[in-house]
């Protein structure tokens, strides 16, 4: 008789569900998030003004350096190294993008692998042949070879302008310096282009689920930029988190006195604008990881996670507060500081990583096996 | 009793369903292992890994290098002599044997699938899979038999049974039924689905499909044995299997399970089926049919039907052996695998490995990507004797390096069905001051919250 029962409530529930699947274009009291609208905001109130905010910094700094080159002058220096700062400051805003042709092209390594070689810039300065394109250069060109090139020849100014007038190579060093320009400005045009043409429209319709949708492997790529460019790259290497030996040397633009923490700083205000969907150089927002948690906390009454992380993005900014405008001197003098950066950091790569992306439903890794 | 029992032993019915049983679950594996393969997932989870984490007890099971290849090729190969009938005894042992090294590699990739695909196999051991339409008793006639033992199919039914029922009985507990968690986080993901995606938005579809799925699981082996219902509930496993697969990435399982199914069907259409397969194949099925029962000798059939006994003892022990530890299940997983706990957590964590020199206070971090892939990371994230292993790997390591006076903590955080993540180990713990065992884990740390429920 159990069976019996059983049997009809059953029946009943099937009949249930093909009762339901019928209608289900009327039930929309609850719909699903409109991932569609939040890939429109990210592309075109966010990454696309990102790209070409910084295109303009970059072409500044393509037209300053070659100012510089045909007059190598410390006033030229000085005005050439503003623009350089400044770009540095900006490229900080579209570091985390890094699909399409980003991807394709290395964008990030190329414009900021470091630390820089130096040894190896200057041996391809001296003998004069040298090929940007290679992957093997990753770490003689970009802003940390630009650092390096303005900022680290000599002591003073006018010792580092002699390397383009009266050193001995100083035709290679002006060669050098422009071709590294020039690429920082022709690899940001590319991806800008791209995304102004065919990818703004691939990445908004890739709406899947899956993960080659394009919110899933975006996500994965924010996250990773997080921990690993921002968490370990500008603070945990460099403080030895991971080996107990601070190398002050991995410092981001460590030639440049006074400018990491402001790169840090960008970086980490780039990331948290972006979680509340903020719209580049505007005081507006639009659908978000904000956004999305907030709904899907609507459904699931858990923790109020968007505002867990926000909470904790302001506790890493207060924390910068206590850092020293130059990494390698907070390095240098006091490196506790520093790993009490990364324990604030840490503390958002799990909400993100772990809180964030259960919320969402998007894993972490790639491997595409069987689940239970 | 006793002698309803003895009475049942020497009940005999038609051999063909077994017979079905044997071709389709030696098909299905072989299938499987080439899907394995053509997805390079050999490669990527067996050897391009540096490291391996391995079950209490079975450390010596590696993988061996491109070898590992070898031992899919033996794997499939075997799962084809069992779906031929081509020297079955040996054939369904070395699959057993070889399929089970395969799972015991490494434990990362654990799946209750994988367990019942080892387990079944094992089974299968013990059963005259070959009595009835195989190339053994083609050749041999003496040894084909139209008939055998009844509990030579109904071990097989009560296995699936046992899953069935045990899976349903675990999803009585308080997250899958009164917050239809896990649910609640994975169907909303699937909104691009056609025609479900809208509805998978839905707060009530989400508890439909956990109470429906608990009740599927429960009452699926009464419907498959009660005569009546069967037709019925074959349809049901059909829906709810394609429905899993269209919703779940659970590879070739759900094809398994309805084609397992089958057995509990009369003789009749396993027969029609046979009938089919001898039409495309030109085989005489008539051969078969020779009305001949098969007897055990009372030695072996004492030896065989121990066996089976003590099987089934563990099969159903096993799984409540959880109720020796304290704490809750979910959140120590002592006692969660091997028990047909399926789907009914959403578990992420993140696990940031501390070295301490115990001497000189000096410290590092561990870069985890450093050794471990990104999927090995994430289920040691969230599993104590995951971590556990990986902790005393790391401390080996670091020791030829050159470090001294070795410590090793975790700052571990884990987030279970979509409660925030909270601390799991205590990271004031040196988890070198521990070893691995069946003992209850004290570094872990308690659940803030309560999951009632079996």
């Amino acid at each position: 008789m159990k069976n019996h029962k059983l049997f009809t409530l059953i029946f009943f529930i099937s009949i249930l569900i093909s009762c339901n699947s019928d209608d289900s274009k009327k039930s929309t009291d609850k719909d699903s998030f409109d991932r569609g609208a939040l890939l429109e905001n990210w592309a075109d109130n966010i990454i696309i003004p990102s790209f070409e905010n910084f295109a303009s910094y970059t072409t500044d700094l393509e037209e300053k350096t070659e100012a510089f080159v045909q007059e190598p002058s410390e006033a030229n220096l000085a005005s050439l190294r503003a623009s350089y700062e400044e770009a540095y400051i900006q490229y900080q805003t579209v570091a985390m993008f890094g699909m399409g042709r980003a991807e394709t092209i290395n964008y990030r390594m190329f414009l900021n692998t470091y630390p820089v070689d130096e040894a190896a810039v200057k041996g391809k300065i001296e003998s004069g042949s040298y090929n940007l394109e290679l992957f093997t250069s990753y770490d003689e060109q970009g802003f940390p070879a630009l650092d390096l090139l303005l900022n680290g020849l000599a002591e003073e100014d006018a010792g580092i302008v002699e390397f383009y007038t009266s050193h001995a190579d100083a035709s290679e060093y002006r060669n050098y310096l422009q071709a590294v320009s020039t690429r920082i400005n022709g690899l940001t045009q590319e991806v800008l282009a791209d995304w102004q043409n065919s990818f703004r429209d691939e990445f908004v319709s890739n709406t899947a689920s899956s993960n080659t949708g394009s919110v899933d492997r975006f996500t994965n790529d924010y996250v990773m930029y997080y921990e690993k460019n921002l968490r370990s790259g500008k603070i945990g290497i460099p403080a030895g988190a991971f080996t107990g030996n601070p190398v002050p040397q991995n410092v981001e633009a460590k030639y440049s006195e006074g400018l990491s923490k402001d790169l840090y700083l960008k970086a980490l205000e780039t990331v948290q604008n972006f979680f509340n969907g903020k719209h580049f150089g505007k005081s507006e927002t639009g659908p978000s990881y904000k956004q999305y948690l907030d709904h899907l906390n609507s459904v699931k009454n858990s923790a109020d996670l968007s505002s867990l992380i926000n909470g904790q993005f302001d506790v890493i900014k207060q924390q910068a507060t206590n850092l020293n405008a130059d990494f390698v001197e907070q390095i240098q003098t006091n490196n506790s500081v520093m790993l009490q950066a990364f324990d604030e950091l840490q503390k958002n790569v799990v909400l993100m990583k772990v809180d964030m992306l259960q919320a969402l439903s998007i894993s972490v890794d790639y491997v595409d096996t069987d689940g239970d | 009793m006793k002698k309803a029992f003895s009475a049942y032993l020497n009940r005999y019915s038609e051999a063909a369903p077994l017979a079905v049983f044997r071709i389709f679950f030696g098909i299905m594996m072989f299938l499987s292992i080439i899907r394995f393969w053509w997805h390079g997932w050999i490669e990527k989870l067996y050897i391009s890994p540096q490291f391996f984490f391995s079950y209490y007890g079975f450390e010596w099971v590696k993988p061996i290098g491109d070898f590992t290849y070898v031992i899919f090729i033996i794997c499939g190969l075997s799962a084809l002599f069992v779906a031929l009938g081509f020297k079955y005894r040996l054939a369904i042992i070395t699959f057993f044997l070889s399929f089970t090294y395969i799972e015991l590699m490494d434990k990362t990739t654990y799946l209750n699938h994988y367990y019942f695909i080892s387990i079944l196999s094992f089974l299968l051991i013990f059963l005259p899979a070959n009595a009835y339409y195989s190339i053994d008793v083609w050749r041999k006639p003496k040894k084909s038999f139209q008939k055998i033992p009844s509990w030579c199919i109904d071990s097989i039914k009560l296995l699936i049974a046992i899953v069935y029922f045990y899976a349903g009985i675990a999803k009585i507990n308080s997250d899958w039924l009164l917050e239809a968690m896990p649910l609640k986080i994975w169907l909303p993901s699937k909104y691009d689905l056609p025609l479900l995606g809208d509805l998978l938005q839905q707060e009530w579809v989400h508890y439909f499909f956990s109470w429906s799925g608990m009740l599927y699981d429960i009452a699926i082996p009464f419907l498959l044995l009660y005569k009546p219902t069967r037709i019925f509930a074959f349809v049901l496993v059909v829906i709810f299997h394609l429905v899993t697969r269209i919703l779940f990435p659970i590879g070739m399982f759900p094809y398994i399970m309805i084609v397992s199914a089958l057995i509990f069907f009369d003789a009749g259409i396993h027969h029609r089926i046979l009938r089919f397969l001898s039409g495309i194949f030109r085989i005489t099925k008539a051969r078969f049919d020779n009305g001949l029962v098969k007897h055990y000798k009372p030695v072996k059939r004492k030896l065989v039907i121990s066996v089976l006994g003590f099987f089934f003892l563990i099969q159903i022990l096993f799984p409540w052996r959880y109720l020796l530890y304290p704490g809750e299940l979910f959140w120590t997983e002592e006692g969660f695998r091997f028990s047909w706990r399926v789907m009914l957590m959403e578990k992420a964590g993140y696990a940031q490995f501390k070295i301490v020199d115990e001497e000189s206070g000096k410290w590092f971090y561990v870069n985890n990507s450093e050794f471990l892939t990104p999927f090995q990371e994430k289920q040691m994230a969230i599993q104590p004797d995951f971590i556990l292993e990986y902790a005393h790997f790391l401390a080996e390591h670091f020791k030829e390096k050159g470090h001294e006076n070795i410590q090793v903590f975790v700052e571990n955080h884990v987030a279970l069905n979509g409660r925030k993540s909270t601390l799991y180990i205590d990271p004031e713990v040196n988890l070198l001051d521990h070893r691995d065992s069946f003992k209850l884990k004290t570094f872990l740390l308690p659940f803030h919250d309560t999951i009632k429920g079996l």
